[in-house]
């Protein structure tokens, strides 16, 4: 098994990194986690992640800059599929569109838009920072295995991933009215919280990351 | 829902912790990072390092605490103390820190926050704000531990910091720091309620109600504090169970997986 984690020059991959390795060596797996920003170790990884902290714009840029990266993420995504996560921006990503800061293209492996975090209580603030219980749509799904619904992830984010496909929407988060936690389909998925800053409950997901065979 | 986070607050100074925890079972009580992984195992919410070395020469120790913090607790963590500009910022997250505290240098030159928000994300931006109260009743920012004035007006400050990409405010009452007499209410609540994003209240905890009034009364949703943990009279839990049994939403996990 090797994991390649893409070092698009944004920030949390050490984080994201040593969490992974963590996860691995309580579930005893054999792994090599590379990150990296080239592109054939992407295509030769069985896992990816994509990690991503910042504006939306800036880490699609940042991606775009590195020679081969978009090609390659369609291939392990779309036509030789891998398993896929991707944290916060990275799963944001994913998304046909973001409108951070103008309207800006995404992958469009999950068809839904960016938008704004509106909680409807004007006392909630934004972003959304900190912990909160994850409630799941799809509870069978293997990234959640032994995850209790209501278990608490750690979310920092002022927009979030509409997914147009309510089967594409794995897990939602109460912040003034749902708010989506994860998505996923197919060899894809997404969380908003990271669960590289999750605690025990972060690890859990990244060990059932790192065992899902979609 | 979302819950109160408990924060506590590490002092690091040359890259060793000033009052630390003081448990029996520490191999060594200076090391930040032998610290970090308790506060990470009793499942603090986050954890925040405040540096607070004075010479320029040592500043680096500071990257090798977050890195080995970074490889062992899986938590947020902010970093502050002497962040002056991108490069540091930079650097500090790509150790692992999760979010950077800036705090003269915004009163120095308020576009840096700006700067650095737009660069790295409003997310790890937090603008650390040391507040007194002067005759007038208003409370205005401080710095250097205190003792300067600047005569800016503490609320319209913070609002600006808001306005400016500042993720999060870290409000410190110069005036309850180190007192144990409980927050600054009246200003915390003014800060809290003044700007659309979260605030971390520090400065004065001295029992488990002043983690209450933090939020029931200051508005805050985020606690800092330091020396009601370090020195062993309360474990995390018993801070949380305490916020519970005042209706306050709190994570009380104790491992659920």
């Amino acid at each position: 098994m090797s994991v390649a984690i893409i070092d698009y020059g944004s920030g949390n991959l050490r984080s994201a990194a040593k969490a992974l390795e963590a996860a691995a060596r309580e579930e005893a797996l054999d792994l090599s986690i590379e990150v990296t920003a080239k592109a054939e170790v992407v295509k030769r990884a069985t896992h990816v992640v994509l990690p991503g902290v910042g504006a939306f714009a800036d880490c699609r840029a940042g991606l775009a800059k590195l020679s081969g990266m978009e090609e390659a993420l369609q291939e392990i995504a779309v036509t030789k599929p891998r398993p896929f996560l991707g944290i916060c921006v990275g799963m944001q990503l994913m998304a046909d569109k973001s409108h951070e800061h103008g309207t800006h293209p995404g992958f469009g492996w999950i068809e839904g838009e960016v938008v704004p975090v509106a909680p409807r209580e004007k006392a909630l603030k934004v972003p959304h920072m900190g912990w909160n219980e994850l409630a799941f749509e799809a509870p069978d799904h293997p990234l959640f295995k032994g995850i209790p619904a209501g278990a608490h992830a750690y979310f920092v984010h002022s927009f979030a991933l509409a997914p147009a496909h309510g089967n594409e929407l794995l897990a939602t988060v109460d912040y003034g009215g749902p708010v989506t936690a994860a998505v996923g389909r197919d060899n894809l998925a997404g969380t908003q919280f990271h669960p590289e800053k999750s605690q025990r409950v972060g690890l859990r997901l990244l060990a059932n990351f790192l065992r899902w065979r979609p | 829902m979302l819950k109160a986070r408990i924060i506590p607050c590490l002092d690091v100074k040359d890259g060793r912790v000033v009052k630390g925890v003081n448990f029996v079972d520490l191999k060594d009580a200076g090391d930040p990072v032998e610290q970090a992984t308790i506060y990470d195992r009793e499942e603090a919410d986050e954890l925040c390092f405040l540096d607070i070395t004075a010479s320029h020469e040592n500043r680096e120790t500071i990257y090798d605490v977050v890195a080995g913090t970074a490889e062992r607790c899986f938590m947020p963590l902010t970093v502050g103390g002497g962040v002056r500009t991108t490069d540091d910022i930079r650097r500090l997250l790509l150790a692992g820190a999760d979010k950077v505290s800036i705090n003269t240098a915004a009163i120095e030159r308020p576009e840096f926050v700006s700067e650095a928000a737009m660069r790295f994300g409003t997310q790890c931006i937090v603008v650390a704000l040391d507040a007194k109260r002067v005759s007038s009743g208003r409370y205005e920012i401080f710095t250097h531990g205190g003792r300067k004035e600047t005569g800016i007006d503490a609320i319209e400050w913070a609002k600006r910091m808001a306005a400016s990409g500042a993720g999060e405010i870290l409000l410190t009452s110069m005036d309850r720091d180190g007192t144990r007499k409980g927050f600054e209410i009246a200003l915390t609540r003014q800060v809290a309620d003044a700007v659309p994003i979260p605030i971390i209240a520090s400065g004065g905890v001295g029992n488990l109600d002043h983690f209450v009034e933090g939020v029931r009364e200051g508005h805050a949703w985020g606690l800092l504090a330091a020396s009601i943990f370090h020195f062993g009279e309360h474990a995390i839990h018993e801070a949380k169970a305490h916020l519970a049994a005042a209706g306050i939403p709190v994570r009380q996990t104790h491992s659920q997986i």
